[in-house]
């Protein structure tokens, strides 16, 4: 999962004093692209933490990012926006006992069924905003956004700053989810869970409690999820269904096998790639989703290990591309076969 | 202090009244039947293709759509419903042949993660075709004159004759899938693949032909559904998207790999969600992802798939 090499942990560094350059050298708009980017990077990571760490693979985890959006819509008054130090908080509270009750539920069953229940707490969520008016329905709502505030000072931001600071807190955001969940892999916590993912049975006849293994992974998740969510809400100030909607869970399993599951980096190549691609077939033609659809096809036909495990040649394969398990893991079946 | 009003009958004079009475509960019921019924054609070729492939085909809705769609162009090129039914029949059949030797025959072997992007991919592909043919607007297909009448069941109550063709339709086609299923030798070797595929395969059948027929008839079936659903419910864009994921709740609900648990969880969802928008409709939408999730919480595999 973390780089093994001193060469990958340069350019992980490299990668984040790029990302954090970013703002200084192109255009507003596309300021906003990037925190956009950086948000679903962060939804991707943690959605990584069940499937590609744990081995669950779970379609409803925009629940969790979309509940986090509206928590703050919910707590705002309408005048006036809150400080994010109030916001988040809350609003990953409320995304974390969401996904207690919902894993507590649907991790007493496994693969399809653990897919398709996953989706039914989703969609209930989808319905529940859409069809009554706790959240403004199915067109969605505008709110006031957090504001930037800490012990009673107010950061006052002109209408260019703002894109750019919120740009750096999805950063510092992102930055330290990488690393507190890199953590967490290294620890006994995150060895059962690779050893879940390996093979439950044998992890529970070791004598683990698998179950409350999974359910601290789903609950974390979660939480992480409304990390981003409540980023979505500082971000756009707006909320609508589609957040919570399975598309969006969909989206972010793309990601994250765009960019490689078998490495912590991967997920956010993924998503930024993704991103990046959504916006080139925008620029280039009209049918932003054929060519999407096409690329998407192209990787999961021809780059079973995402875009972090294409093959470099030699050395720098090993040492950009070094990950825990060898690609070949999870190739090996899909080229017998293919 | 208020004789009239707390007497038992002043159920009459309240708001709920005219939704209570026998012939709507008629009306609402038959429209389940019919919606549940329309919901087994394409949740039977999801369980199926599930059940004998392991394939999770998210883009079976888009097939659906596909189904509708055509609907439409045949109906306004020719005028008549009746060519567009063998016709989306057809068309399904060669579609399915072709995705199956092409795409999906690479993929039973491979994680589900990798089905669901792959099938998610081909969501996005359909709905860009279906733009770049038909574009992006919302079309109404007539119902067949033929059928354009209402037959009257009792006294100030009539029912669409179309929705009674569709009832008819879709049970004909879930019998035939019965007798395939359950009294032919290739339904047996399907079943048996279900099961175990392993054996199968020893016992020297080619799996990969029984994996086309079974996929074919799977597409067919959802084209067909779209057809016979266009003049119910009109064309839109990602129409397929809402069907496939209630057609996924059928599949768990009725166990996967079931034909005939699909065909009572259809019945069951298609009542449970038309007389739930009918009378609760705050919560309707709810109501089917509630009943899916309480029944895998209390039988993990289906409420007819094997207990575990």
């Amino acid at each position: 999962m973390l780089p093994e090499s001193k060469l990958g942990w340069m350019g992980l560094a490299l990668g984040a004093a790029v990302l954090a350059a970013v703002p200084l050298f192109v255009r507003p708009y596309y300021v906003e692209l990037g925190t956009y980017a950086l948000i679903a990077a962060m939804l991707a990571l943690s959605l990584n933490l069940l499937v590609g760490c744990t081995g669950l693979v779970s379609l409803g985890h925009g629940a969790f990012y979309g509940l986090a959006a509206y928590t703050v819509y919910l707590i705002t008054p309408e005048e006036h926006g809150l400080s994010l130090l109030v916001t988040l908080p809350v609003a990953v509270l409320a995304a974390g006992v969401a996904a207690l009750v919902v894993g507590a539920l649907s991790l007493r069953t496994r693969g399809f069924f653990f897919l398709m229940v996953t989706l039914a707490f989703g969609q209930m969520l989808f319905f529940l905003f859409h069809d009554t008016k706790i959240g403004g329905g199915a067109d969605g709502a505008f709110l006031a956004r957090p504001t930037l505030s800490l012990l009673g000072f107010e950061l006052e931001l002109t209408r260019r700053q703002r894109p750019v600071a919120i740009y750096y807190i999805g950063l510092v955001q992102m930055v330290a989810m990488y690393a507190g969940l890199a953590l967490l892999l290294r620890s006994l916590f995150g060895r059962v869970l690779e050893g879940i993912r390996v093979n439950e049975n044998r992890m529970q006849a070791i004598g683990y409690n698998t179950y409350r293994y999974k359910l601290a992974a789903f609950v974390i998740a979660g939480m992480l999820a409304g990390v981003a969510g409540h980023m979505w809400a500082l971000h756009r100030g707006f909320v609508n269904p589609e957040l919570v909607g399975w598309h969006r869970s969909a989206e972010a399993l793309l990601m994250i096998l765009f960019g490689g599951l078998n490495t912590l980096h991967g997920p956010i190549l993924g998503a930024l790639a993704f991103t990046g691609l959504g916006e080139v077939a925008q620029l280039l033609t009209e049918r932003k989703l054929l060519v999407e659809g096409l690329v998407i096809l192209f990787v999961v036909l021809l780059l079973p290990n995402g875009l972090s495990g294409m093959r470099l040649p030699g050395g720098w394969k090993r040492g950009l591309a070094a990950t825990g398990r060898p690609p070949a893991e999870r190739g090996a079946e899909s080229l017998r076969h293919g | 202090m208020c004789p009239d009003r707390c007497s038992p009958f002043a159920i009459r004079n309240s708001p709920f009244a005219h939704t209570m009475d026998v012939a709507g509960l008629l009306a609402q019921l038959l429209n389940g039947l019919q919606y549940g019924l329309l919901l087994f054609l394409i949740a039977s070729g999801l369980t199926l293709i599930f059940g004998v492939m392991g394939i999770i085909n998210l883009a079976h809705g888009s097939l659906f759509m596909v189904g509708a769609y055509a609907a439409f162009v045949v109906t306004s090129a020719t005028g008549s419903l009746w060519i567009a039914l063998p016709a989306g029949m057809l068309g399904g059949i060669i579609l399915g042949l072709l995705l199956e030797r092409f795409l999906f025959r690479y993929f039973y072997r491979r994680e589900h993660l990798d089905q669901v992007l792959l099938t998610f991919a081909l969501i996005l592909l359909f709905e860009e075709a279906r733009s770049l043919v038909v574009g992006n607007d919302f079309y109404s297909v007539p119902v067949p004159p033929a059928l354009d009448f209402s037959i009257p069941i009792t006294e100030g109550f009539s029912y669409s004759a179309y929705r009674f063709a569709v009832i008819g339709m879709c049970l004909l086609l879930a019998l035939l899938m019965f007798l395939w299923i359950e009294r032919t030798r290739l339904g047996a070797i399907i079943r048996a693949a279900a099961e175990k595929p392993e054996m199968v395969d020893v016992l020297g059948i080619d799996a990969r032909r029984i994996h086309l027929i079974v996929f074919a008839v799977g597409t067919a079936l959802a084209l067909t559904a779209g057809v016979l659903a266009a003049p119910l419910y009109s064309v839109y864009p990602n129409m397929g998207d809402g069907f496939l994921i209630i057609s996924f709740v059928v599949v768990v609900i009725g166990g996967l790999g079931s034909v005939s648990g699909a065909f009572w969880s259809a019945l069951l969802i298609g009542l449970v969600d038309t007389l739930g928008k009918a009378y609760l409709p705050v919560v309707a939408g709810l109501g089917v992802y509630v009943l899916m999730a309480a029944v895998l919480l209390w039988r993990p595999s289906g409420l007819f798939g094997p207990r575990s």
